[in-house]
């Protein structure tokens, strides 16, 4: 195919390029600005090369919330996909009840983070809460504002509310599109529901659990709103997640320098997860078609 | 293997079905016999897949019973039914490899693993698979994907009967044929009772020893593929079955006399005492002649199509399109203007369902 070279088509390109640089392009750049430079005030900096890196990733305060923000991502994830998967093979799957179940299932992911945060942090209160005041009332010692394990336990839990839904509704979503003819098959070969589960379900179900599980690593890593609202990353620093973590040092304390340093480590951190993620499932998908 | 009794079966899918307009598939009594191959043949919607389902245990009937060898299966679920079946689209676990696909039925039954190592090898040498048994399902060819599923079914060898749901649809046209001739094949093999469900008529000639043509949901005829050629049992059999279709015209009989349109048409046989207004003549293009001069049906030749082994000849009587078919080679005489029939091909029928005759 003969190609034609016309420069003028860059123009075409242009307004992207336009909108990408203010949305994405200049707020980082500027950010990766204040991570090498120093202020004290006045609108004046000083260059310090790579010192706020070195300093981040020396600094035990990092660490442990690096730490707490893997095993709170992970402790959901091994809690959300399954959960999602199992609730998916439960729900009907036509007639009225399938759409209810659509609705009843849709609704914590459309409330605000901030107000889900509000909800479970009023829900766990043992003066007023319904579920602190119960299990007050039945003898358990439950307080999230000082029990660093109930404080972890009201925010996992909050979380696989908020978002069990969407692993369960994308899940469905795929057992939805396994034409009838498969299960048919799978009773007349005489196979078990496991078997159905296994060979059928799951490699069916594989392209919407990579995303959902991408999509749950990304948000989860990144969570700020609903911890910030419950505990406020307390008691002590117990649910101190990155997000959180950041903003104190950001805002609450004004240490630009660091603060952008562990942005964009923070940022990349997200970038090589993710990608290390899909490729390794797209390589295991690759490998399946051989 | 076995043979089928369909028992005063019917089936709807209405819980309360008044009339029978309700019905999915109209009240039938057949028997299938062990060893042969069917072919369901019909338009869509006709009933054909309710039928296949309640043989194969995915549909229980609302009325009647299923009878296997004697047995009433009716409600029993499909994996006690030993019927093996081929869907429409190719249906292979993807993560397994070819050999574990068509391993999975009997491990699924508990077999050991030497006795399903020799069935599988020789299953898949009976269908070819053998070179692919190491491979992954999922990147084949949409007819092995199609012989996988058959595979599957013949690995078990207490299947009664094995069922296929148009399992060509998805198969390229010039594998179709082949894979075609070698169910045919096996099916001589092996001996045991197929059903196949098609709207292909060709499919359904070739395949069976005995199509049943079937039409909302109503098995209009069963018979081999020569008695629904020459005499189909109901207007629509003719319609369906042939290309181009019968030509049924409307017709009044008298004796062994017609008359089409005030035309005289001499029968091969008597028909004393027909009456109705709903009395029409059908018979095949193959069986229809173009004639000049006097004798016969006036028509005008609309236009002629040359299909290569033939010629089709579409032409109008009083409205009405005719259809006649000369072989190739015979010409067709340029002042053609009428058509004969021959009279013992004829068939009479009365409200859409063929009349017997008898000997003039």
């Amino acid at each position: 195919m003969n190609k034609t070279y016309n420069n003028r088509a860059w123009l075409m390109v242009l307004p992207v390029v336009i909108l990408v640089a203010f949305s994405a392009v200049i707020p980082l750049m500027t950010v990766v600005n204040y991570s090498v430079q120093d202020t004290f005030g006045n609108n004046e900096f000083y260059w310090v090369g790579l010192e706020w890196y070195t300093e981040i990733l020396n600094s035990p305060r990092f660490h442990d919330a690096l730490l707490r923000q893997f095993f709170f991502t992970g402790v959901i994830l091994s809690i959300e996909i399954p959960l999602g998967i199992f609730v998916a093979l439960h729900m009907p799957k036509k007639g009225a009840w399938a759409s209810v179940c659509l609705v009843l299932m849709a609704l914590p992911l459309l409330i605000p983070w901030n107000v889900v945060g509000t909800i479970w942090q009023i829900f766990g209160r043992i003066d007023i809460g319904l579920l602190g005041a119960t299990m007050e009332a039945i003898g358990v010692d439950y307080n999230y504002t000082q029990n660093i394990t109930d404080a972890w336990l009201t925010v996992v839990v909050m979380d696989v509310w908020h978002w069990t839904s969407l692993v369960a509704l994308l899940c469905y979503a795929g057992l939805q599109s396994i034409p009838d003819a498969y299960f048919q098959a799978a009773k007349i070969d005489g196979a078990s529901r496991w078997a159905v589960f296994r060979y059928i379900e799951l490699p069916k179900m594989h392209r919407v659990l990579l995303i959902a599980f991408l999509l749950r690593f990304m948000d989860s890593f990144m969570i700020y709103t609903e911890p910030f609202v419950v505990t406020g990353g307390g008691p002590g620093n117990s649910t101190t997640l990155l997000s959180l973590d950041l903003v104190k040092m950001a805002i609450g304390q004004f240490d630009l320098g660091p603060a952008a340093a562990f942005s964009i480590v923070y940022f990349l951190i997200i970038l090589l997860m993710s990608w290390i993620f899909y490729t390794a499932m797209t390589n295991y998908d690759k490998g399946e078609q051989q | 293997m076995a043979e089928i009794h369909l028992k005063n079966l019917a089936h709807s899918y209405l819980p309360h079905p008044a009339g029978s307009a309700d019905y999915a598939l109209k009240k039938i009594d057949h028997v299938w016999e062990d060893g042969k191959a069917y072919a369901l043949l019909g338009p869509s919607g006709c009933g054909k897949s309710t039928l296949l389902n309640i043989i194969s245990g995915l549909l229980i009937p609302s009325e009647g019973q299923v009878l296997f060898d004697g047995k009433d299966v009716s409600r029993l679920p499909t994996e006690q039914r030993h019927i093996a079946q081929v869907f429409q689209f190719p249906v292979v676990y993807d993560t397994m490899t070819v050999y574990d696909n068509l391993a999975f039925p009997l491990r699924n039954r508990g077999h050991d693993e030497d006795v399903i190592a020799t069935r599988v090898k020789d299953i898949a040498q009976m269908l070819e698979l053998t070179p692919d048994l190491k491979k992954k399902a999922r990147g084949l060819t949409a007819d092995a994907k199609q012989k996988i599923s058959l595979g599957r079914g013949l690995v078990r060898q207490s299947v009664a009967a094995i069922l296929f749901d148009e399992p060509l649809t998805v198969i390229d046209p010039h594998l179709k044929w082949m894979l075609r001739m070698q169910l045919k094949a096996l099916h001589k093999q092996l001996n045991r009772t197929m059903i196949y469900v098609t709207h292909d008529q060709t499919e359904a000639l070739t395949f069976a020893d005995k199509v049943v043509v079937m039409y909302d949901g109503d098995v209009v005829q069963m018979g081999t593929p020569q008695e629904l050629f020459e005499r189909p049992a109901h207007t629509f059999v003719g319609y369906f079955i042939g290309s181009p279709g019968m030509n049924v015209l409307p017709a009044h009989v008298d004796g062994a006399q017609a008359y089409v349109e005030g035309c005289n048409v001499a029968l091969g046989r008597g028909y004393p005492g027909i009456s109705g207004s709903n009395v029409e003549i059908g018979v095949r293009p193959e069986f229809t002649h173009l004639t000049s001069g006097r004798e016969g049906l006036p028509v005008t030749i609309k236009r002629i199509e040359d299909i290569g082994r033939m010629k089709i000849v579409r032409a109008d009587f009083f409205g009405r399109e005719v259809n006649i078919t000369v072989p190739d080679g015979q010409p067709i005489p340029l002042d053609a203007n009428r058509i004969v029939f021959d009279p013992s091909r004829i068939n009479i029928y009365c409200d859409g369902w063929i009349v017997n005759g008898e000997a003039a």
